[in-house]
């Protein structure tokens, strides 16, 4: 793949970017809805991000993009154990794709040829510790967009079939995106990924005169646009590896919990796994927030470890819950703005939910 | 603009030296097959440095993105890849015929690999030759990507030039600042979201400068690509602020000696100014009525996107001899137990197996097909009272349910003299909301027309693969006939006339009784569409809902 748009080059969109920040923090927070227009820099970001952040450690020639020292032994790679460093894969899943071709099948050509019967790995192996990138997700057939947030979810693709008993790591933050005027997501599906937002287009012409004349800029010399923007881009990528550092010593005090369920509840989302990806998102926010507070300043002297407050977890709040709301079809109101309010009514101290609905 | 005609023609002729000198423009060339649009391409043809590759409608996925040549895989006994028509066609351009009806599969690869290139380099230029009509239309994620539309009926004769200067001026082009903000002000007074609406603009206008051997764009270049990039994505009119603008202009009295800076502000506003009015004479005159009225052009950018893939889903029914590509997959039992009586006389080593071609049997399916229910509402004077209200609300409680089994709603409207198509099939509740607040009640009841214009969609339906199923919300009392004529007892004649087609085409229909208590007219109505028959004295959406679930 050639040269990526860099991340911090993207104007505007900060929820989609803080979105796609935490899921890359902490992947187990479940992957990213991305509901909006076209040509909103959707795709640009999932690629911008992978290409953001530290390469990793892989056997080389690993269909699977195993670790050296922890490999699946799935495949001949493995056994040679050659260390290699590759960028994080970002696989696009088309449209109208098989199932063959995402889960892995017989690998006819071996079969045809030698007559053996061997795996061919699919799209899922490749996106082994990276970024699965579905455009129109709600467009999709059902049984894969299935497929797919169970592996996600899982973290395991497991095959059966054409007499193969294969499984293998398929470990990935799952991105999804897609217009909803051409058709939405089954409810059943939208809380499964972790996070949401709605992105629009900047509608005011300074914003979109910047937005063209970088672009334009970076599809003339990509090297030395990418160049202009090298340090924001190693700050960043700094700060992300940072923030996953952080993030086992973090503290999710008793009462941020409690804030959490009082909110889940206000809001009726069912299920554990609002609050669950909540607590989740509101710690890996925090992690990458602390890199700005610089060590351990203002942490409140809990040592290494710091404390995850109440406004970290409301200001993810709707990009954790937007999606999870009950439907009412006669609602005309957008999903975000009941967060906020539902905010507003169980804490009225709060500080009004701050960067994540400022885009 | 003193010939518009002249002006379409020259910019159809513009657009073809365009895209040959920058392929990876794009263009989407709307109107049927004929000498204008054959002579256009030809043109584009000659110009162009690269191949010119036409994508057959029913590409496979292998031809497209290339894959496992199976073929000679078999006949050599070795792994033989074969490159897709995509990487054939580098540098060159892709000519998508019949753009309308291309699969959702093979618009998903291509709008991929457009955006992949975008950002490796190399790759292809997409030209989509769109006949679409009525509600046929390009899939959205191919439109938005390609920049230059040109009406192939007025294309006229394109001047074939050498493009060679104009190569190596392209790189060189520069475009102002003030330029860059007149298309990006222009894309938001036209309500073009996309953000590769002005960017391919700025392409369009840097390839513009370079064919007339410029190597700053003009304010002509901008407005060429204006009317070719811009104009034809607006979802609406710009506000009318011109007339504002002038008075202003007239009240402040030019400054004799006006400052370096103020001047460049005066002279961009003219410059934005111009590409907005560039682009709004060149939006089609059928567009702008439309835009007025209120309804912007959705229909153009709503895309048939679900297609069904052939054999790729659904319960296996067997297997049949073929070759397993596009979609369709392998039947490994079957196909070896074909080849197994051959073994001896292909003279097989041990423990190999001889495959040819011929043993090769792929999965046969059963296709589910899609359920598509549409609703027929009366919006007449009479049913508005007291049941339009609860009409509009069945159907977006019947479509909340429609997420769930992924079924297909579709709304025609009728009141006064005529019935109109107010939702062609969707899932999207955002659209149908939006279609049915904007759906007027009164005037009289044209049922003929209705349940005509609902039968003629369901047909459609049906011919497409899926599975219709009508539901008529009406109190039964037709009044208008179908010449857009009164009088009762025709229309009420050509209403049952209507229905007996319904139940003749043996679509699966129910009809509700909108009217205040049980009317024999409506009841007769159901009888002849051979309709289930549900009388709602006072109806509430959900009972409406739940009804119309049962039928579906």
């Amino acid at each position: 793949m050639g040269e990526a748009y860099p991340f911090t080059a993207i104007v505007g969109q900060d929820e989609m970017k803080r979105a796609l920040l935490v899921a890359a923090v902490d992947p187990t927070v479940g992957g990213v809805l991305v509901f909006g227009d076209r040509g909103t820099g959707k795709s640009t970001a999932v690629r911008a991000l992978a290409a953001l952040l530290p390469a990793l450690p892989v056997v080389a020639g690993c269909p699977y993009r195993c670790a050296p020292g922890r490999v699946a032994g799935l495949c001949a790679a493995c056994e040679t154990g050659e260390p290699a460093m590759v960028p994080v894969p970002v696989v696009d899943l088309p449209l109208g794709a098989t199932e063959d071709r995402v889960v892995g099948a017989l690998d006819l050509e071996r079969a045809l040829t030698k007559g053996e019967r061997a795996f061919e790995p699919g799209l899922l192996a490749r996106a082994n510790r990276g970024f699965l990138y579905i455009d129109e997700v709600n467009l999709l057939e059902d049984h894969l967009v299935d497929l797919l947030i169970d592996v996600a979810a899982s973290g395991e693709n497991v095959v059966e079939r054409e007499g193969l008993s294969v499984r293998h790591p398929a470990r990935f933050v799952l991105v999804g995106s897609g217009n909803p005027e051409e058709g939405e997501l089954r409810p059943q599906l939208l809380d499964r990924f972790g996070l949401a937002v709605d992105v629009t287009t900047p509608q005011d012409v300074p914003s979109r005169v910047e937005i063209v004349r970088r672009r334009d800029a970076f599809d003339r010399d990509p090297a030395a646009f990418r160049a202009t923007w090298a340090a924001a881009e190693a700050a960043l990528g700094g700060q992300i590896e940072a923030a996953r550092g952080r993030l086992a010593q973090l503290v999710v005090p008793d009462a941020v919990l409690e804030d959490a369920a009082r909110l889940c509840l206000a809001l009726g989302t069912d299920g554990l796994r609002a609050e669950l990806t909540l607590l989740r998102a509101a710690r890996a926010a925090t992690a990458l927030d602390a890199g700005f507070k610089k060590e351990g300043v203002g942490e409140g002297g809990a040592g290494e470890g710091g404390m995850v407050d109440r406004a970290a977890m409301l200001a993810v709040a709707p990009l954790a819950l937007r999606h999870r709301l009950r439907r009412d079809p006669l609602d005309e109101s957008g999903s975000g703005s009941r967060v906020a309010r539902a905010i507003r009514e169980v804490f009225p101290t709060a500080a009004p939910a701050g960067r994540a609905e400022a885009a | 603009m003193t010939d518009q005609a002249a002006d379409v023609k020259a910019d159809a002729c513009w657009a073809a030296q365009m895209l040959a000198l920058d392929p990876a423009l794009g263009a989407c060339v709307r109107g049927g097959a004929g000498p204008g649009r054959a002579a256009w391409l030809a043109a584009v043809e000659a110009m162009a440095e690269g191949p010119v590759r036409k994508l057959p409608l029913g590409i496979a996925e292998d031809r497209l993105v290339g894959g496992l040549d199976l073929v000679a895989t078999l006949a050599a006994g070795a792994p033989r890849r074969m490159a897709g028509l995509l990487e054939e066609a580098a540098g060159g351009i892709v000519v998508v015929a019949m753009a309308e009806r291309v699969a959702a599969a093979v618009a998903g690869r291509v709008a991929q690999a457009l955006d992949l290139q975008a950002t490796d380099g190399g790759g292809f230029g997409l030209v989509l030759l769109d006949e679409g009509e009525g509600e046929e239309a390009v899939a959205a994620a191919l439109l938005d990507r390609v920049g230059l539309y040109v009406n192939a009926d007025a294309a006229g004769t394109v001047e074939v030039v050498d493009l060679e200067e104009a190569r190596a001026t392209l790189p060189l082009v520069s475009v102002e600042d003030a330029a860059i903000e007149a298309l990006c002000g222009a894309a938001v007074a036209l309500g073009v979201w996309s953000a590769r609406g002005p960017l391919l603009a700025l392409r369009a206008a840097r390839a513009a400068a370079a064919v007339s051997g410029r190597a700053v764009a003009s304010p002509d270049d901008i407005a060429l690509a204006a009317r070719l990039v811009l104009a034809p994505r607006a979802t609406r009119l710009p506000a009318d602020q011109d007339e504002e603008q002038e008075q202003e202009q007239e009240q402040a009295p030019e400054p004799e000696a006006a400052p370096q800076d103020d001047e460049d502000r005066q002279e961009a506003g003219e410059l934005a100014e111009r590409v907005l009015e560039a682009a709004k004479a060149a939006i089609p005159s059928g567009l702008l009525a439309a835009l007025a009225s209120g309804g912007a052009a959705r229909a153009r950018s709503a895309g048939k996107a679900g297609t069904a893939m052939a054999g790729a889903r659904g319960r296996r029914l067997g297997s049949r001899p073929g070759v397993p590509r596009g979609g369709a997959r392998l039947d490994l039992v079957e196909t070896l137990r074909t080849a197994a009586p051959w073994q001896r006389v292909r003279g097989a080593e041990p423990g190999r197996v001889a495959i040819r071609k011929d043993d090769l049997r792929i999965l046969r399916r059963e296709q589910r097909s899609e359920t598509t229910t549409v609703f027929m509402v009366d919006a007449s004077g009479s049913a508005a009272v007291n049941r339009l209200a609860e009409a509009k609300g069945a159907v977006l409680l019947l479509l909340a349910e429609c997420y769930v089994r992924r079924d297909q709603v579709a709304v025609v409207g009728f009141r006064g003299r005529e019935a109109a198509v107010l939702l062609p099939p969707t899932r999207s509740l955002v659209r149908a909301r939006r279609s049915l607040a904007g759906l007027p009640g009164g005037g009289g009841t044209p049922l003929a027309a209705g349940i005509e214009l609902g039968a003629a969609m369901a047909d459609a339906v049906r011919r497409r693969g899926g599975t219709p199923s009508l539901v008529l919300l009406t109190d039964g009392q037709a009044n208008v006939a179908r010449d857009g004529a009164g009088g009762r007892a025709r229309a009420g004649t050509e209403a049952l006339e209507a229905a007996r087609r319904v139940a003749a085409a043996r679509f699966a229909a129910l009809v509700i009784d909108t009217s205040p208590r049980p009317n024999p007219a409506a009841r007769a109505l159901a009888g002849a569409m051979a309709a289930r028959y549900v009388p709602l004295p006072f109806a509430e959406a959900r009972v409406v809902s739940a009804a119309a679930g049962r039928a579906a």
